[in-house]
């Protein structure tokens, strides 16, 4: 198991919404951090933000969102950094964005492969990086079980 | 400099995985180079697993562009500044 991970400043970067869970996933994430202290924000294209205002209007789980191209034109201007950046990916794109955050943040990066061809897409991976990968595309449950181990959350949430 | 969607150009390749429109710039561009993750290119940060080969024929510019619900891209267009800018700010492939 990875250290537990505490900290100030997380990012989720999301990938394009139509894999079912990673709506969900977010949601459960963005709540898991805010409650252990993280700052997050989440970044993610019309699409994904429209998804999550929808699915959380009174901003319980997500408070901040921002624009994925404004985000990562933030973050190359050095306007913004991030201690920890988890990246959601489900397709050839999700891991070109995994490879420019670990190029342009200095931050703890963590990707985080699902669906359908997840294990395929982890093995295009070569840069370094921490990965969480499971077929998920339906059912959130096992990708939820490994974020809480990595995140050292298991045991104190069950 | 106008904004990428709004000007003329060329799709060479849709919906390609990145490493796809490497090796298409790779093969077909004898003026190459290669530039980091995050360059800026007609007002967009070039997203991308490094290296990232731009292919330049006079002042046309052929560079991926990626979209997360879409894949990535391989776009063609004429412009002599960014032609010139990448030819400035790229590393150049070595033959």
């Amino acid at each position: 198991m990875a250290d537990a991970l505490t900290g100030q400043s997380a990012l989720l970067l999301m990938g394009c919404p139509e894999i079912p869970v990673q709506t969900g996933i977010g949601l459960y994430l963005a709540h898991m951090l805010t409650t252990h202290d993280w700052d997050v924000l989440t970044a993610g294209n019309p699409s994904v933000i429209s998804l999550l205002r929808v699915s959380d209007p009174e901003k319980h789980y997500i408070r901040k969102m921002i624009d994925l191209d404004r985000c990562i034109g933030d973050i190359v201007e050095k306007h913004r950094n991030f201690d920890l950046c988890i990246v959601f990916a489900h397709n050839d794109a999700g891991i070109s964005y995994a490879a420019t955050m670990h190029h342009i943040s200095t931050g703890r990066l963590i990707v985080i492969v699902f669906g359908r061809n997840a294990e395929t897409l982890a093995a295009l991976i070569d840069f370094p990086c921490e990965t969480i990968v499971e077929k998920a595309v339906h059912n959130p449950n096992e990708l939820r079980k490994k974020i809480d181990e990595v995140f050292g959350w298991h045991a104190s949430t069950r | 400099m106008a904004c990428i969607d709004e000007i003329e150009k060329e799709v060479l390749l849709s919906g390609a995985s990145f490493a796809e429109c490497r090796a298409y710039v790779e093969k077909k561009y004898p003026e190459i180079y290669y530039v980091d993750p995050g360059y800026k290119i007609f007002d967009r940060h070039i997203i991308g697993v490094p290296p990232i080969a731009i292919g330049l024929e006079n002042d046309f510019v052929v560079f991926p562009f990626t979209k997360p619900c879409y894949g990535t891209f391989l776009l063609k267009i004429e412009c002599h500044e960014e032609a010139q800018r990448v030819r400035l700010l790229g590393k150049k492939k070595r033959k």
